[in-house]
């Protein structure tokens, strides 16, 4: 088994499964803010904008999550005790695979197989659940995240797709090559 | 409802309001986010916190976190970090840098950290390239890199930093991964909480002067054995490994350089600054 190849740990509890996807839905929010500032630092606006709204609906989605948990506070879980299946929570896009002049549609790839891969999540947890309340929620978030898949499907066929050559600048930073 | 018991600081606590500048796709953020993460794990107050770097990009992370930081000159990190422990045994002291700022400018202040064994943390960022200079090869630097600024390759062998570590005296020699953050937290956790001078090497690719570094997510994988505390054993395990072995791979049992073994300081500041009144 790989470093990224770990099955996910089964809540006991609704309140801990609740848990682990609001704090899933906490680290898509502060990755998708971070890819949005960078990119601002780097003037690529238009990116930046559709990063900084990813940002927002997972937000939304946040305190969603607080609204039908009754949390006037969120649980604060000490770093290292959640248990994902890979590297970082499912929903968070890998930090390595933005660039400085990608393109919308890059963009809604990298937020497509995010979500994507938070719906196999909470599949998998539906699956494995070993109380009714947790596997009811599970498959709750997995039909929610199954409209995310879709709706960003549909946004994709909105915006135009990158020439092969995208990647391309005329005044690179570097003078290495 | 609140089954999970609450705690006083968490990864955001540690976090300045400036925002980072590397380049989109850098390793840096996620070891920044892991540095958190780590001091969130241990609990520790920002103000009982210092973290030091020399130059370079990576270098740039003590104005992203909210604890004390000093950002010094290249190569220097380390021994500041060693002059700010000695001063302060009661600070959590962290030092940061890159591979051409720990161990081309600062390489022998590497070695002589690892020698006096101070109790503190050693984070190198390494991505086998002068970044911030736009590309020149650094010790780590496979020799065989192709580039126009080393046309063929510098052709030297390249410094292989968890084997000088060890040598060199460390007391706790790990490798991790940028692109696991959490693993990443985890050992600097780890690094923290181990007596004396820990080393941490994090491959953090440098995705705009070596963009095949993206496909090192691809080839990290875990150790193939538990950590050892026989220097010897951890020497052949490291000088055999590929260089993607992630985890800690040597934790030792060396006293801390001892001028403050016993926890308190031998000198107060109000005797230091008797010493140096006119």
């Amino acid at each position: 088994m790989s470093v990224t190849e770990k099955a996910a740990t089964v809540p006991a509890t609704l309140a801990e499964f609740m848990a682990l996807a609001l704090a899933m839905e906490n680290e898509a929010v502060e990755r998708y803010s971070e890819f949005a500032d960078t990119m601002e630092t780097h003037n690529n606006r238009e990116v930046a904008a559709m990063f900084r709204k990813m940002a927002g609906y997972e937000a939304k989605h946040a305190a969603q999550i607080m609204f039908e948990m009754n949390w006037t506070e969120a649980p604060a879980v000490p770093p290292g005790a959640m248990s994902w299946p890979g590297y970082e929570a499912p929903e968070t896009v890998p930090s390595g695979d933005v660039h400085y002049l990608m393109q919308p549609w890059h963009a809604l790839q990298l937020a497509l197989a995010a979500e994507e891969r938070a719906e196999q999540f909470f599949a998998q947890i539906a699956s494995i659940a070993t109380t009714e309340s947790v596997r009811r929620a599970a498959l709750e978030l997995q039909a929610e995240e199954a409209e995310h898949v879709a709706l960003v499907k549909e946004w994709l066929t909105k915006v135009p797709q990158p020439d092969r050559n995208w990647a391309d600048d005329p005044d690179p930073p570097r003078y290495s090559d | 409802m609140n089954e999970v018991a609450p705690v006083a600081f968490t990864a955001a606590s540690y976090k300045s309001d400036y925002k980072p500048i590397w380049c989109p796709g850098c390793g840096d953020f996620t070891v920044l986010s892991a540095i958190t993460k780590a001091f969130a794990i241990l609990q520790l107050q920002p103000h009982q916190v210092g973290v030091v770097s020399g130059i370079g990009c990576s270098s740039r992370i003590p104005a992203y976190t909210s604890c004390y930081g000093f950002h010094g000159v290249h190569g220097r990190a380390l021994a500041a970090g060693t002059g700010l422990k000695v001063a302060r045994p009661d600070l959590t002291v962290l030092v940061a840098g890159g591979d051409g700022d720990g161990f081309s400018i600062g390489g022998n202040h590497f070695m002589h950290a690892c020698r006096r064994n101070v109790d503190m943390t050693y984070i190198v960022m390494d991505n086998h390239v002068y970044g911030m200079t736009k590309g020149q090869a650094s010790p780590t630097t496979e020799p065989d890199w192709d580039n126009k600024l080393s046309p063929g390759g510098t052709g030297i062998r390249a410094f292989h930093p968890l084997v000088i570590a060890l040598a060199s005296g460390a007391n706790f020699v790990a490798r991790a991964f940028s692109g696991d953050p959490n693993g990443t937290a985890e050992i600097i956790a780890q690094g923290i909480r181990h007596p004396g001078f820990s080393f941490i090497e994090v491959l953090s690719p440098c995705v705009t002067f070596r963009p095949e570094q993206r496909e090192w997510k691809s080839v990290v994988h875990p150790p193939p054995v538990e950590p050892t505390d026989d220097p010897a054993r951890a020497a052949r395990r490291i000088m055999t490994d590929d260089g993607f072995n992630i985890g800690v791979l040597y934790a030792g049992s060396r006293n801390p350089y001892p001028h403050y073994r016993s926890g308190k300081p031998k000198y107060t500041v109000e005797d230091l600054e008797t010493e140096f009144e006119l």
